[in-house]
């Protein structure tokens, strides 16, 4: 369960692009162990948060700690290393395709670590294991996957050096319905097994309600943060609109009905 | 904070003491140390694994005491595990000890004289493979001829003046800047040559026989093969990648009367034309040489002219051009048809389609060579 040991915390965030203000003094505290999903429209900045955390974007002000360290003090030495104990899933899995699976899974653990060959492969093995790719996936290029298989390749790579908080930006976007569902199960999964605390940006109301504790919704460029069921609850127009719409009142109810 | 590892035994019995952090960065560490173990505690009937003072774990650290306690069990150790005593450290490592995990095959790589014999039999196979498939298309090419030759309003007139105009009208400027140069070069490297056996007006000879029968055919094919058959490929790649060729099949429409035969023909048309500008243009830069830097009259290099270059030079040259279009195309269309669903295959075919066409023009110039020699031409 979550405890409420902070694991990234952004306080009075402000990003400019140009004229365009995308966060207005954003305030975000992720506890430990928790999954926290992000919500909000198209250009509401959603990865560009993300971007601002992993330290990819540099904001206008604000501060942002990571794992206990404020990034605008940390030299890029420490970045890099801060930086290891996160973990990414990028929107199309963004595996490198000259690759295969196992060596993209290396690649992480090569680069920080060094490792003998024979260490190598079998923590490959082992982490391409438990995002429940089978064995024969282990030598195959990405052209070689299905869209589901790519996604969870990249999940691979993204614990290979087991992080202590993972990005996933929209994770089940282009899966089919029960892709989606079964790698929704995967990250509630390794969340609990492997003590991960998990950010994920999604669309997708299914997964909000399947395995989010909590939902920060970005509006106007402030957070809402709430749980969802109270976050149903809230007066703003944005909200209405998305948990009211047919989508939204589809997936409230099957999650009701399921839960 | 590291790990720690210490092993004990009294008899047939041995206690195995895990502690500390059992994290990613000891892995390599703790591997080491625990593939030794079975060896160290070779004869012993019991192991208990007293992993409780271990006070961080992850799926590494998890995966390596798995993998311990599934080897002493393989040697027929019987093994008790006192698990971490973290939260969740014990339902991460029943986890991890649960999954179906093969043992990662770690091919031997093979030696140098057997990985050579397998690359150049696995090129060979693919040759073969690729050689039957452009044989195929070869044929569907003349198959899909022959029928819009028996029904001359399916021909795609607007679609072949497009590419007769992109291939061929787009290409003169550079083709004859190209020629014109190399024809400067030639006459000078020519002439400085002659000029000490005092025979400079050879240079005329030199010029018109090699322009005519080889270089202007030559170079007009490889600017074209650099030019056009990339081309072909990446925009029937594109279609490829786009799905577009599909979705002709679907409508009725046949990709190869479309897409490749009006490439085809254009092609075939256009570098007859583009040669014999090359060829002019070649001339042209040959004659600046011998007017300028030579300094013989003009009356005197075109009558010289007249008498060496005769129908038959010209002709030579010009009968390999359509050749080399053929060649051209078939490489330039193929690749493109052959391209794969991702963005990679796109420029992997087109890079291929250069190189291929360049090559097969060379090939097929040099069995031209061997012909007229034959046939005394």
């Amino acid at each position: 369960m979550a405890d409420l040991d902070p694991i990234i915390e952004v306080q009075g965030l402000v990003t400019r692009f140009g004229e365009r203000t995308i966060h207005d003094g954003l305030d975000l505290t992720v506890r430990r162990g928790e999954v926290l999903g992000l919500v909000g429209g198209s250009g509401s900045g959603k990865s560009v948060l993300m971007r601002t955390i992993l330290g990819l974007l540099r904001p206008s002000a604000g501060t942002i700690r990571l794992l206990g360290a404020d990034l605008a003090s940390l030299s890029r030495d420490k970045l890099v290393a801060l930086r290891s104990r996160t973990g990414v899933l990028f929107q199309d899995a963004a595996l490198f395709s000259t690759l295969t699976v196992a060596e993209n899974a290396q690649v992480p653990m090569r680069e920080r670590f060094g490792w003998p060959k024979s260490l190598l492969a079998e923590m490959a093995c082992l982490k391409i294991a438990l995002v429940g790719l089978p064995d024969d996936a282990r030598d195959k290029y990405p052209s070689e996957l299905s869209g589901g298989m790519r996604k969870r390749a990249g999940l691979a790579r993204s614990i290979a050096i087991d992080p202590e908080v993972l990005f996933l930006d929209e994770p089940t976007a282009g899966l089919d319905p029960i892709a989606a569902s079964a790698f929704d199960e995967l990250i509630l999964q390794l969340s609990r097994t492997l003590g991960l605390t998990v950010v994920m940006i999604t669309h997708d109301l299914d997964s909000l309600m399947r395995i989010t504790d909590r939902v920060a919704a970005l509006i106007n460029g402030r957070a809402v943060v709430a749980p969802i069921d109270e976050l149903r609850r809230l007066d703003d127009p944005w909200l209405r609109q998305y948990f009211g719409g047919p989508r939204g009142r589809a997936a409230l109810e099957a999650g009701q009905a399921a839960g | 904070m590291r790990a720690t590892l210490k092993a004990e035994r009294q008899g047939d019995q041995a206690v195995v003491t895990g502690a500390g952090t059992w994290l990613v960065d000891q892995a390599d560490w703790l591997a080491v140390r625990l593939r030794r173990l079975p060896v160290r505690l070779a004869g012993v009937r019991q192991v208990s694994l007293d992993l409780g003072g271990i006070e961080r774990l992850d799926t590494s650290g998890a995966w390596l005491i798995a993998r311990t306690e599934r080897r002493l069990q393989d040697a027929g150790v019987e093994v008790t595990t006192e698990p971490p005593q973290g939260p969740g450290d014990a339902d991460l490592l029943q986890h991890v000890r649960s999954l179906p995990l093969a043992h990662p095959r770690l091919a031997e790589p093979p030696g140098a004289v057997v990985a050579l014999l397998g690359r150049v039999g696995r090129a060979m196979e693919e040759a073969g493979r690729l050689a039957v498939a452009l044989l195929g298309f070869y044929g569907a090419i003349f198959l899909r001829t022959a029928a819009a030759l028996a029904r001359p309003r399916q021909i795609r007139w607007t679609a072949l003046a497009h590419h007769i105009e992109q291939t061929g009208l787009g290409a003169v400027g550079i083709t004859a800047l190209l020629s014109f140069l190399i024809g400067l070069v030639m006459a000078w490297q020519g002439a400085t040559q002659l000029v000490r056996f005092g025979a400079d007006i050879f240079t005329v000879d030199l010029l018109a026989i090699a322009v005519l029968r080889e270089l202007g055919v030559l170079l007009t094919a490889i600017i074209v093969a650099g030019r056009t058959a990339s081309a072909f490929t990446a925009q029937i790649g594109a279609m490829v990648l786009n799905e577009e060729i599909d979705a002709m099949r679907v409508i009725g429409i046949d990709p190869i009367d479309t897409l490749v035969l009006p490439r085809f023909f254009a092609l075939l048309l256009a570098m007859p034309i583009l040669t014999f500008i090359a060829d002019a243009a070649a001339l042209l830069g040959g004659a600046m040489v011998v007017l300028f830097e030579l300094n013989i009259p003009w009356v005197q290099m075109v009558g010289r002219f007249g008498e060496v270059a005769t129908l038959t030079h010209l002709l030579v040259g010009l009968v390999k051009a359509p050749v080399f279009a053929f060649a051209i195309a078939l490489i330039g269309c193929w690749n493109g048809l052959r391209v794969e669903r991702n963005a990679e295959s796109v420029g992997r075919m087109t890079t291929q389609s250069v190189v291929a066409s360049i090559f097969l023009v060379i090939v097929v110039d040099a069995l031209f060579s061997i012909l007229f020699v034959r046939l005394g031409i």
